[in-house]
């Protein structure tokens, strides 16, 4: 008898014969629309998506306001005692010591403190995730020797280490001061992803459905692909979304001790250490304030990430 | 069935090494997680192994399905050896359906992908064919296959278990271990299951190797039954023979642990209380293993491990590893108080 045949006698009664497709929704769609019901995820998007335009339209405040990116405007932009003026019809944000235009530096330092935090994140996430999975699911002397250096990574005086290299590999280019700064963030932030990528792996290797896998003879290459990665995503996102903000303030500490992106390219962390702080108050609250507001989003955001994927969050059953 | 062996196991040992250290792990002790093991299952059959927790039934399962490489021994199926790294073919024919409903199934792929991981390792079907034969299993196990792209979070226990047997089945297997398939689940669906696990028994002709620790599940299912202790098989009979006559003096306290329907035959059976703990397995006891909680240890049962053999007056095919078998109708209480008045050292606890 085959199994058709077979199937054919074992029809079960709560069959609907309407042919109509049951989708099931995957845990990511859950998440999401969980996320979507989070008040305070919802604003985060809302003001990272501000402060990602304000830094794409950095060039359109430069054109409205004629005052284009890197100008100088020592007579008309500082007072007779050589001080930067305040905010006023001409510069709305004020000037700065140099006197050129805070906001639209502050649109162009934008781009520069996003695009090193995320692509520092995204580095150090892509790199986590390999010596992590690596680590865990290989094990043995390759688990040992990956573990022990991650905590040699992270038991490192970061701050210290990176000056030193920084200064180290003193850049010619602006450019190649934003590729270190990204090469020195991501080191820094890999091993915290790592470890918990090998905590995880470690784990769900040891899930039955990893040895029904075998028991099938899945090869060890689709066991990790198949079986592993997938259930990988929800974490990675999860810290990956909280990595943002400790990038983002890593690149502003580091360009703030002058150890970062090299001047005259903007980035909120060189402008906090341009600030001459008893004088002009707007030196310090335009680069500061934005600097509060992407990091408290992506906290935020990542809160709210952390807790849709989270099955036994208080959302699930308080959904709309 | 036939009595075609379909799986011999023969003096499997499987120990797991406990390592310490920081950097060069050295192993400093070993679990006797199965410690020789003999076995034989006929084509057709079911066979039962039951057991207390830590006695090493899913190990020895593991090690059949060729999940742990064994320490010792061998495991021929079908009369082949399959050695360190088990074949293709091996796969194929033998499947495991898994205790954890929850646990078993990859809680991130869709149920239809995850009964179609056989035919996507083994090659054997694609495209239109491959979804046809996996809703063709899905209405075989009882589900509704129109939920093909639903995940196991939207199953309960009972069906998730069901999507685990057609994962089983996907290969048209000819041995099925069942690692406490029904223990996870809520009573009235463990029948459910059970009579589905027997339905495709006689449907498919499959064998089983079902492990449980639940002796009336056991007993409904098996045509015969192993009982295990601390890694290695006391006592193996025919279902209703080893029900009836247990000789092994453990397999008479489990017996007697299991509750009773009758009330009155409850009042009337004598009830055996083991004392203490089973012994770990990392250092198990000398000779029988059992003789530390034995009534009916004697000095011999410290020193010497009895056989697996067919004790005085038994059928062919009833093997005991004791050295003073139960005889029917005898009652351990006294036997052990015969022995109480030679030593001091009370090992058991007996009530009536």
């Amino acid at each position: 008898m085959s199994l058709s045949e077979l199937a054919a006698d074992a029809v079960p009664a709560d069959v609907e014969p309407t042919g109509r497709q049951i989708q099931g929704r995957s845990p990511f769609r859950l998440a999401l629309s969980r996320l979507l019901h989070d008040k305070m995820a919802v604003i985060s998007v809302i003001v990272l998506f501000l402060i990602v335009l304000f830094a794409v339209l950095a060039p359109l405040f430069a054109s409205i306001t004629h005052h284009p990116y890197g100008a100088q405007y020592p007579d008309t932009a500082r007072d007779s005692w050589g001080l930067p003026k305040g905010p006023s019809g001409d510069f709305w944000l004020g000037a700065d010591p140099l006197g050129r235009d805070v906001l639209v530096r502050a649109a162009y330092g934008a781009r520069i403190s996003l695009g090193v935090g995320i692509a520092a994140t995204i580095l150090s996430t892509i790199l986590g995730v390999i010596i992590g999975v690596l680590a865990g699911f290989v094990g043995g002397l390759v688990d040992t020797v990956l573990a022990r250096f991650m905590d040699v990574v992270l038991s490192f005086p970061y701050l210290l280490v990176a000056i030193v290299i920084a200064t180290t590999f003193k850049p010619h280019s602006t450019w190649l001061s934003v590729l270190i700064t990204i090469g020195v963030i991501a080191f820094f932030s890999f091993a915290a992803m790592a470890r918990i990528v090998r905590g995880q792996v470690i784990s769900l290797k040891e899930k039955e459905f990893i040895e029904a896998a075998r028991s099938l003879g899945a090869s060890r290459m689709r066991i990790m692909f198949v079986d592993i990665v997938p259930n990988l995503v929800a974490p990675v996102t999860v810290l990956g979304s909280l990595l943002v903000p400790t990038a983002i303030v890593f690149e502003a500490t580091l360009s703030f001790l002058g150890v970062g992106i090299q001047p005259p390219m903007p980035s909120w962390g060189s402008m906090l250490n341009d600030a001459d702080y008893r004088s002009s108050l707007w030196l310090l609250f335009v680069p500061g304030g934005l600097l509060l507001l992407t990091t408290l989003a992506f906290n935020l955001l990542g809160d709210g990430i952390r807790d849709a994927f989270d099955p036994r969050s208080e959302r699930l059953i308080t959904r709309k | 069935m036939s009595d075609e062996i379909l799986v011999k196991v023969e003096n499997v040992r499987k120990h797991f090494p406990i390592k310490q250290g920081i950097l060069f792990k050295r192993e400093v002790a070993r679990v006797h997680a199965v410690d020789g093991v003999d076995l034989e299952v006929r084509r057709g059959e079911t066979l039962g192994i039951v057991g207390e927790s830590g006695c090493g039934k899913s190990t020895l399962a593991r090690c059949i399905t060729g999940l742990h490489s064994i320490t010792d021994g061998r495991i021929l199926f079908e009369g082949k050896d399959i050695g360190r790294a088990p074949d293709k073919a091996f796969r194929r024919d033998v499947q495991m359906i898994f205790q954890d409903p929850y646990g078993s199934l990859n809680p991130r792929r869709r149920v239809g992908s995850i009964i179609a991981d056989p035919f996507d390792i083994h090659g054997t079907a694609t495209g239109a064919e491959r979804k046809k034969r996996v809703q063709e299993l899905m209405e075989l196990v009882g589900l509704n296959p129109e939920h093909y792209n639903r995940f196991p979070a939207e199953f309960s226990g009972g069906q998730r278990q069901r999507i685990g047997v057609a994962r089983a089945l996907a290969l048209k297997p000819k041995l099925i271990v069942c690692d406490e398939p029904v223990s996870a689940l809520d009573v009235s669906i463990q029948a459910q299951v059970i009579n589905l696990l027997k339905d495709l028994q006689d449907e498919l002709g499959l064998t089983y190797i079902f492990i449980a620790h639940d002796l009336s599940v056991v007993r409904y299912v098996s045509d015969r039954v192993a009982v295990m202790y601390l890694g290695k098989v006391g006592e193996a009979a025919e279902g209703e023979e080893l029900y009836a006559r247990p000789r092994h003096p453990y397999t008479n306290a489990l017996l007697s642990a299991a509750s009773v329907a009758d009330p009155d035959r409850a009042e009337r059976r004598e009830r055996i209380i083991l004392t203490g703990d089973v012994p770990s397995p990392i250092k198990p006891p000398s000779g029988c293993r059992f003789h530390t909680r034995c009534p009916k240890a004697q000095e011999i049962c410290a020193t010497a491990e009895p056989p697996l053999t067919v004790a005085a007056g038994d059928t062919a095919g009833h093997l005991t590893a004791c050295h003073f078998p139960v005889e029917l109708g005898e009652r351990l209480a006294e036997a052990h108080a015969a022995i109480q008045q030679e030593s001091t050292e009370p090992t058991l606890g007996v009530t009536e």
